[in-house]
């Protein structure tokens, strides 16, 4: 039964290493026993014969067959059909293995084809991209190109603009001179044809009036004396002046027009803020102090209208930026009251229209709509961060825990290494005490000798009856410990202790009279006896 | 609306006297006075040659007819038929001819520009006045009469001269910042003077009475620049028209733009009103009566034409010009405020000279003549038709926006404002006329036995009558009808 496990046990480890793994020293091993089978269908002389039958099985790797009995060999029945249904077992597994190979060896020729087929696919992508990259680049080198032919044509082009503006200017300043050369030689033409016409005394050229004309405006014409130049400045600068009078003039009326608008303007704000005064509640002081500025300006205004002096102006001018900012800050004011009203407007919908009501109901599901979506949009969000948060925590609390156990283990450790110690430091005291009880042994033993020896010497068998007896009492009782002992190690080491106790013991079965030579062997089973109990104190401990 | 018949006139010389009381034409080398309210002719001078020029005096005295190809003046008295005075140039050429404002000098530029002459009629003095600049607007004299301002040319420099006109005593001579001169202007109120560069830089320049540069503007660099220049009649605003398609209005306090007129294809506010003439060739000769149009006349071989209003936006038809050529016909080529500021017209492109007829030297004379006329009444606006010529744009000043948009079915010739209300009289070289007023628009058909083309409008200084021009004739148009003139 013991062998049988231990064959089926080998032979469920080579299943389990099938089953768990295809690697090539398996596979030789499974191919072994097929082919050594072959081998010996074909050399079966060879291989075995009658001479070394058990030789063959044990190399087969089954367990014996065989009980050799002397000369003759016979087959043992049960472990031969044990071994016969092992090989069958084994056979059919390595058939069920081979078809399993099989399947796998399918599956794997269908993956390789697909792999190929997509390995075929893949390759012919690669060749289509490297294709498209060879384009691009090809189409990205002939861009470099035209850039590079543009950037070429562009430096040209300004240069030649550069050259053109040189050229321009150059003309442009050669034809200014050339005209004014011109103009000159013109002017001299025009200089000399003068003097040619004023040389020739020319006869036509005259006027002829039947008689003369009075001046237009009836005086006589006046000689040309400082008196008359003096006069046209005067007259100059006359109808210049009257020109500015009458510009100022009119400046003066339209500033006086936009004064009264200014002041309408001004009285009608008046109108305004004080007519919203009872109105609102709130703001009544600020109203007032407002309005009382308001008037206040006014009366400057009215002040400044009258005077034309700069201090009136300056006046005039704060008092309107004044009220300006004023007005700024209550049109904001309103504004916002404005904003305020409306919010409560909205809420008070009987006001409002049908339709507008309708809409704004709309509006406010859509918002409400929204603010929830938000709202979920927020919470998920917060899960999925604490989430987060969590694993993280949780790492760390393993962590912890690891470092408390890895504590704990050095804690346990250390009171391992304490109580191994404490170990250590009781068997040097056994271990010294047993060198002192041996050595108690040793001094014994040579007393026993020593005393021995008197009983040799003294071997008159009448001397003294009562002492010899007590020391056989005391020598048995030794032994009988003694026996004990053995008994108690043997039954721990049988192999060991049965060997030599059969090879002492069988020869000699029935021989108890002869003490010398009983003392003498117990003697030396003490000794080993001993020896081992010294071996074997490491082993127990 | 009435017209008178039909007169002869030749080189389109035909003026009110400044009084009001006469209309002179020259048929050519004969001058006929008449009476404007009676059409009666007054008094048939006859002149040495066929006139090229011909200018009423400020007093409504005399008439200054200039033969420029014998570089002869005749000046004629209307109280006195025997009186006659002639000034001869000589050899030396004569241009221009004109009268100084007091009606007793006359101021002849010759040949070359190599001088002004002036004579007097009271003394028979002789006066030159050297290296006058030749350019488009080289001589003004203010609205009172008292100065005139003078563009010189001398050493390759711009100068300004400003003489009284009283005894032509100098009174400012100064010196411009401009490249080359091309033109300057007077401010109604005779204190501003406005002188402006050649196309080829924007630049306007302010200069005071007394000779001191007031303000300088210059909207942009580079690219062509001023192109008209007009004072508004309150010389509140100064409005400048340039190679941009733009007008920008200075005031007169700060000399700064206030505004900027654009003029794009596409009309796209819809507070414009915009006017598009439409012709329809009908054989009955049925007046028809719409709110915007009245067509009258009944020449049979006319083809009525009515304005309709477009809602925004609206496509202006616009030519490009051929950038190639010197002075390409594009930007603002002439600008006009009504009498009272109020409104302001301008046309954004300039004539482009139709194959039939040969304008070249006709246009430029025509113009000298029409600017003499105008400036004695006190309105002005010339000729003629491009890239958006058939497109007249009026602008409100008040509102500084635009205000209406005239689209014509060929290209303006001539647009003036009455001189006495807010209404515009436009003519585009076809038999009608046509009027603006801020509450509507219409045509009129001229009529005529043998079609009268209608080149030029001037208005009388009282606002009414219309005189027309055509190519050999004049009419009168009288748009007070009986019932509702005073």
């Amino acid at each position: 039964m013991l062998l049988t496990d231990t064959v089926s046990s080998d032979v469920k480890d080579v299943g389990n290493n099938s089953i768990k793994c295809h690697t090539p020293p398996l596979m030789g091993y499974l191919d072994q026993p097929p082919l050594t089978l072959h081998r010996t269908s074909y050399m079966h002389m060879n291989f075995c014969n009658e001479h070394n039958v058990p030789e063959c099985v044990l190399s087969l790797g089954l367990p014996p067959v065989w009980t050799q009995s002397g000369s003759s060999s016979d087959v043992n029945v049960v472990s031969l059909l044990n071994c016969v249904y092992e090989l069958l077992q084994l056979h059919r597994r390595g058939l069920q293995t081979v078809e399993n190979m099989e399947m796998e060896q399918l599956k794997s020729s269908n993956s390789v084809d697909s792999l190929q087929l997509t390995i075929t696919r893949l390759k012919e992508q690669l060749e289509l991209a490297k294709r498209e990259n060879t384009g691009l680049l090809e189409r990205e080198r002939q861009l470099q190109l035209k850039v590079k032919s543009l950037q070429n044509s562009l430096k040209s082009e300004k240069e030649e603009i550069h050259k053109l503006q040189n050229i321009v200017s150059s003309r442009a300043s050669q034809y200014n001179h050339e005209m004014k050369r011109k103009e000159r030689e013109l002017n001299k033409l025009k200089e000399r044809l003068n003097q040619l016409l004023v040389d020739k005394k020319e006869k036509r050229l005259a006027i002829d009036v039947s008689n003369k004309l009075g001046r237009a405006d009836g005086k006589r014409s006046l000689w040309k004396t400082e008196k008359t130049v003096a006069k046209h400045e005067g007259e100059m600068y006359k109808t210049l002046l009257r020109d500015y009078e009458s510009r100022q003039k009119e400046l003066l009326l339209e500033n006086a027009e936009l004064r009264k608008v200014l002041k309408q303007m001004k009285k009608e704000m008046v109108a305004i803020l004080s007519s919203r005064k009872p109105n609102v509640n709130g703001d009544k002081q600020d109203n007032g102090v407002d309005s009382d500025e308001e008037e206040e300006g006014i009366d400057s205004c009215k002040e400044s209208v009258e005077l034309f002096s700069v201090h009136a102006r300056e006046k005039l001018t704060n008092g309107v930026r004044r009220q300006l900012k004023k007005l700024k800050t209550h049109v904001e004011r309103l504004d916002s009251r404005v904003h305020l009203g409306g919010t409560i407007f909205c809420e008070d919908t009987e006001n409002v229209p049908q339709d507008t009501s309708k809409e704004m109901g709309k509006l406010r599901l859509e918002a409400r709509q929204c603010k929830d979506y938000i709202q979920k949009q927020q919470h998920l969000l917060q899960q999925k961060l604490s989430a987060q948060c969590e694993e993280e925590t949780s790492a760390m609390l393993a962590d912890c825990h690891m470092f408390q156990e890895k504590d704990c283990l050095r804690d346990e450790w250390k009171t391992l290494e304490g109580q191994r110690k404490s170990f250590e430091r009781e068997r040097r005291n056994f271990t010294e005490a047993a060198i002192r009880l041996s050595e108690e042994r040793k001094t014994f033993e040579e007393e026993r000798a020593t005393w021995l020896k008197h009983q040799f010497l003294n071997s008159s068998p009448f001397a003294d009856s009562k002492k010899p007896q007590s020391h056989c009492a005391f020598q048995t009782r030794d032994e009988g410990q003694y026996c004990f002992l053995i008994s108690a190690v043997a039954e721990k080491e049988p192999s060991r202790a049965s060997l030599p106790e059969r090879a002492v013991t069988s020869p000699t079965p029935g021989c108890a009279p002869s003490v010398s030579s009983s003392t003498s062997d117990l003697l030396h089973t003490l000794s080993i006896i001993c020896e081992n109990r010294y071996m074997f104190l490491p082993v127990l401990w | 609306m009435n017209f008178s018949e039909v007169f002869k006139q030749s080189n389109h010389l035909c003026k009110i006297s400044p009084d009001g009381k006469y209309l002179a034409t020259c048929v050519q080398y004969r001058l006929v006075v008449r009476d404007v309210s009676t059409l009666q002719i007054l008094n048939l001078y006859t002149c040495l040659d066929q006139i090229s020029h011909m200018e009423w005096s400020s007093d409504s005295q005399f008439i200054l007819c200039a033969m420029y190809k014998r570089a002869l003046v005749q000046v004629w008295s209307l109280e006195q038929p025997d009186w006659h005075c002639k000034i001869d140039e000589g050899s030396i050429g004569l241009v221009a001819s004109r009268w100084s404002p007091d009606g007793r000098h006359i101021l002849n530029t010759t040949e070359f520009h190599l001088r002004i002459t002036v004579w007097s009629l009271c003394t028979k003095a002789v006066s030159y006045i050297k290296n006058p600049k030749a350019c488009h607007k080289g001589i003004d004299f203010s609205r009172d009469g008292c100065y005139m301002a003078l563009a010189e040319r001398r050493d390759c420099k711009d100068y300004v001269c400003v003489f009284v006109c009283d005894d032509w005593h100098l009174l400012r001579h100064f010196e411009t910042e401009t490249q080359d001169l091309a033109g300057l202007e007077w401010s109604p109120n005779g204190c501003v003077l406005a002188v402006w560069d050649s196309c080829l830089e924007y630049k306007v320049l302010l200069y005071s009475l007394d000779g001191r540069l007031l303000s300088t503007y210059s909207a942009y660099e580079w690219s062509l620049g001023v192109k008209c220049v007009a004072w508004s009649p309150s010389s509140q605003f100064l409005a400048i028209g340039s190679y941009d398609e733009k007008v920008r209005i200075l005031n007169h306090i700060t000399w700064k733009k206030i505004a900027q007129f654009e003029h794009p294809a596409t009309v796209t506010s819809t507070k414009v009103v915009v006017y598009k003439e439409v012709e329809k060739r009908s054989a009955a000769g049925s007046e028809e009566h719409t709110l915007h149009n009245i067509t009258m006349g009944s020449s049979l071989l006319s083809r009525r034409s009515k304005y309709e209003i477009h809602p925004a936006p609206v496509q202006m038809p616009v030519v490009r010009p051929d950038p190639d050529r010197a002075n390409p016909k594009i930007g603002v080529s002439t600008l006009a405020f009504s009498s009272d500021s109020r409104y302001l017209a301008t046309k954004n492109g300039q004539a482009s000279r139709s194959p039939h007829v040969d304008h070249h030297v006709f246009d430029e004379q025509l113009s000298a003549a029409l600017e003499s006329a105008f400036r004695m009444l006190g309105g002005c606006a010339f000729l003629t038709a491009d890239n958006m010529a058939s497109v007249i744009w009026v602008w409100d000043m008040q509102k500084m926006s635009l205000e209406a948009v005239l689209e014509q079915t060929s290209a303006v010739r001539c647009f003036q404002w009455d001189p006495k209300r807010s209404r515009l009289a436009m003519c585009t070289g076809n038999t009608k006329v046509y009027l603006w007023t801020p509450t509507g628009c219409v045509s009129v058909e001229v009529p005529s036995d043998g079609g009268f083309q209608v080149q030029l409008l001037t208005w009388h200084c009282h606002g009414d009558p219309l005189i027309l021009l055509g190519k050999e004739q004049l009419c009168l148009c009288y748009t007070n009808t009986g019932t509702e003139d005073k």
